[in-house]
């Protein structure tokens, strides 16, 4: 997904490139930037593309939300974009209309449970809500006796405690204790927090591989720069190589999300073969944050570890996705215990069935 | 961005599908006849020509080829589904593989249309084994250093020296192999190779088997003593191989093969720990799935590329760069799993033998058919960086 090819991604790419521009924004120590951008992104409907029409969004596909979420992954986007778009994708499942203004879901994290009562008020605690303290509105999935529901809750109810994530975003955690929503409705039959999990965990992975992108992009630069023992340093072959392996960890994030993204774009159900497709590109996706941010930080040097310089701005942002909506650690044993489960002569099969 | 990798997803049309299943059912006959043991890991041991016939009547080999050379004129992409399942059958594949892959592909390109006829028809029924002198015993991944020397004499060239590693040279039918016609000259060092078609098994060619230490006997040194080969033997340009060798390099370098040569531990790892894994062993299959399905996604993509006529040479060395790491960490992985694995499982003895000969297999898979260090100066040189 190199170059756009649709308008969505377009539209989004020229906004992100006048107003999103990282240097701009390092450059900003006062968040000036923030208030515009999420103006423009608001105005091109962006936030809600996969609210449908009638539901108040702008009814975009699936693919071509998950193409400007990779979109925003190289441009390391610090607002929440991604967060609005699931949270309103996850109140279009049940058919609940998508407020305006920023939002998130909870919960975020497969470990974290929210309750409905018989009174239709909801209780439990989310941790690691992305941008939860800059949401308007939160979409929570809750799980009561007669199975699953969605809600669309006024963030004032919520009580909030504040925290960063590794790459300096918030990362909050969000109490609600007998909240009352403001709709609640029954999530389709089938639907749980798995599911949920899954879409975040995509979208997380189609942003880190965007994120590596620009690592790669902004590492090969460097090195065709910068001069040490009177020569580019990308003319060693020490630092050749280890370019060459950031660009093959960028290339196999890239394939799992895009993979993941379309597997679920196309599918009519969340069954074993998109389990494995999201799963998985949420598993190597963060492996390839690890392996390849170290290595975008090794060529850059003492200036990639710099608050001046914009590589932390990708670096730091692809380590923390990682958390979010189940880390590799959490899927990596669940899918492990799908595979055990199959048996030993359904894994190729599994595996040759995408 | 300075680099544009793609790697689209490309899904496997649905006719794919329906000769996957061809090939499983015709797999499933021939382990049931006792042709091969799925679960025996060093399927190069046997040479199987009957099952290599066998293949070719199934019209799976030079399946993308023209029609009048003996092919099916079939899609890249259902090549690749043939491919995938007899790796991971363990079927043995090597009397017929190089031919498929790589020595039929260059036939069709530049031998004259009398070889043509006469050789592609053989190798798609399955008769004929091909081996690639490229390695000389100083010249390795610098393809370019080759000394041995074609000279030329009446009606043809005579050969003097040595290729070596050369893989099925002790069964193949033909070889072909890039000779010295020329020295290089001062403005390019690649000048003065010619590929040429050699017949095997005649006079004045000597194959000495070389031991690996997997224990088996696969490669060899191939000695060429005043060996004639024929004018129209030439393939291609004289002096001029430097040119072919490259474009045939995305075929050779993305294929399933370059991931899947130890995915047999995987599946006996799967089996040993059974349908309740405790937490670190789901935690180590799920994580070399997702590798797997990563890997494999991507080598699917570029194949997606190369039936749609690209060159997609860099995003192919990404595959087998990365593919072969993870072929050759994948026993050592799957062996700190299998510490606890319990006792009593009843294929442990089998997930032993398994790992010991993938283990001893390892070190060769970042080295044969591009070494990493290669294939990580042309990624580099994608990235503009040379």
């Amino acid at each position: 997904m190199a170059e756009s090819d649709n308008i969505v991604v377009e539209t989004a790419e020229k906004i992100f490139a006048d107003l999103a521009d990282p240097q701009t924004i390092n450059n900003d120590k006062k968040g000036a930037w923030q208030a515009p951008l999420w103006q423009a992104l608001s105005e091109a409907g962006l936030p809600l593309s996969w609210v449908p029409d009638d539901l108040g969004g702008s009814g975009a596909s699936l693919a071509d939300g998950f193409a400007l979420l990779n979109a925003a992954g190289r441009f390391a986007v610090a607002v929440p974009l991604a967060e609005t778009m699931l949270a309103g994708w996850l109140l279009a499942q049940a058919k609940i209309a998508s407020p305006e203004g920023e939002m998130t879901v909870l919960p975020a994290s497969p470990k974290d449970r929210i309750a409905v009562d018989a009174d239709g008020s909801l209780s439990g605690r989310a941790r690691g809500v992305p941008f939860a303290k800059a949401a308007r509105h939160f979409a929570v999935l809750a799980h009561g006796k007669d199975g699953a529901v969605i809600a669309l809750v006024d963030a004032a109810k919520g009580r909030i405690e504040s925290g960063l994530n590794v790459g300096y975003d918030h990362s909050d955690t969000v109490t609600l204790d007998k909240a009352q929503p403001i709709t609640l409705k029954p999530a389709p039959k089938g639907f749980d927090q798995t599911n949920l999990m899954l879409m975040g965990g995509v979208a997380r992975s189609l942003q880190i591989a965007g994120a590596l992108e620009s690592m790669l992009d902004i590492s090969v630069r460097y090195s065709n720069e910068r001069v040490a023992f009177e020569k580019k340093i990308s003319k060693f072959q020490a630092v050749q190589h280890n370019l060459a392996r950031l660009a093959g960890e960028s290339a196999a994030a890239l394939a799992a999300a895009t993979s993941a993204a379309d597997a679920i774009a196309n599918a009519t159900a969340f069954d074993d073969a998109v389990y494995l497709e999201a799963a998985s590109a949420k598993i190597r996706c963060a492996e390839a944050a690890e392996k390849g941010g170290a290595i975008a930080h090794q060529v850059h040097g003492a200036i990639g570890f710099t608050l001046e310089h914009i590589l932390h701005r990708y670096s730091l942002r692809a380590l923390a996705w990682r958390d979010d909506f189940g880390s590799e650690s959490h899927w990596a044993v669940e899918l492990g215990k799908l595979v055990a489960d199959r048996g030993a002569d359904e894994l190729w099969p599994l595996v040759a069935s995408r | 961005m300075t680099a544009a990798l793609r790697f689209d997803p490309i899904r496997l049309p649905e006719k794919c599908e329906q000769l996957r299943k061809e090939v499983r059912a015709f797999l499933a006959e021939e382990i049931a006849a006792g042709t091969f043991d799925p679960h025996k890991p060093n399927r190069e041991d046997t040479d199987a020509p009957e099952f290599s016939r066998r293949v070719g009547a199934k019209g799976w080999l030079g399946m993308t080829w023209p029609k009048k050379y003996g092919g099916q004129e079939r899609s890249f992409l259902e090549r690749y589904v043939v491919t995938e399942e007899m790796r991971v059958a363990n079927a043995p594949t090597r009397r017929f593989f190089v031919a498929d892959r790589q020595s039929g592909p260059v036939l069709i390109k530049y031998a004259p249309e009398h070889i043509k006829m006469e050789i592609l028809p053989r190798i798609c029924r399955g008769e004929i084994c091909f081996a690639i002198g490229m390695s000389e015993p100083n010249s390795g991944s610098d393809l370019f250093a080759a000394k041995t020397r074609a000279t030329k004499t009446d009606g043809g060239y005579l050969i003097n020296g040595t290729k070596i590693w050369t893989s099925s040279a002790h069964i193949a039918d033909y070889m072909i192999a890039i000779f010295r016609t020329s020295q290089p000259t001062k403005e390019n060092r690649r000048h003065g190779l010619t590929q040429f078609l050699v017949k095997m098994k005649q006079p004045g060619i000597q194959v000495n088997p070389i031991g690996q230490i997997t224990g088996q006997y696969e490669f060899n040194e191939v000695v060429f003593t005043d060996f004639f080969v024929p004018d129209d033997h030439v393939l291609g340009e004289v002096d001029g191989a430097w040119k072919q060798a490259t474009s045939e390099l995305a075929y050779e370098r993305s294929g399933p093969e370059r991931f899947l040569e130890t995915y047999y531990v995987l599946t006996e790892l799967v089996r040993a720990v059974g349908p309740n894994p405790d937490t670190r062993s789901a935690e180590g299959i799920g994580r070399l799935v997702a590798q797997l399905h990563t890997m494999r996604r991507m080598s699917v993509s570029v194949a997606g590329m190369l039936e749609a006529g690209k060159e997609p040479v860099v995003e192919a060395s990404i595959v087998k760069d990365i593919g072969t790491v993870w072929e050759q960490q994948l026993p050592h992985r799957v062996r700190d799993l299998a510490a606890f694995v319990e006792e009593t499982a009843t294929n442990r003895e089998t997930l032993e033998r398994q790992l010991d000969f993938a283990i001893k297999t390892a070190p060769k898979l970042t080295i044969q058919g591009g070494t990493t260090e290669v294939l990580r100066g042309i990624i580099a040189r994608g990235l503009g960086l040379r």
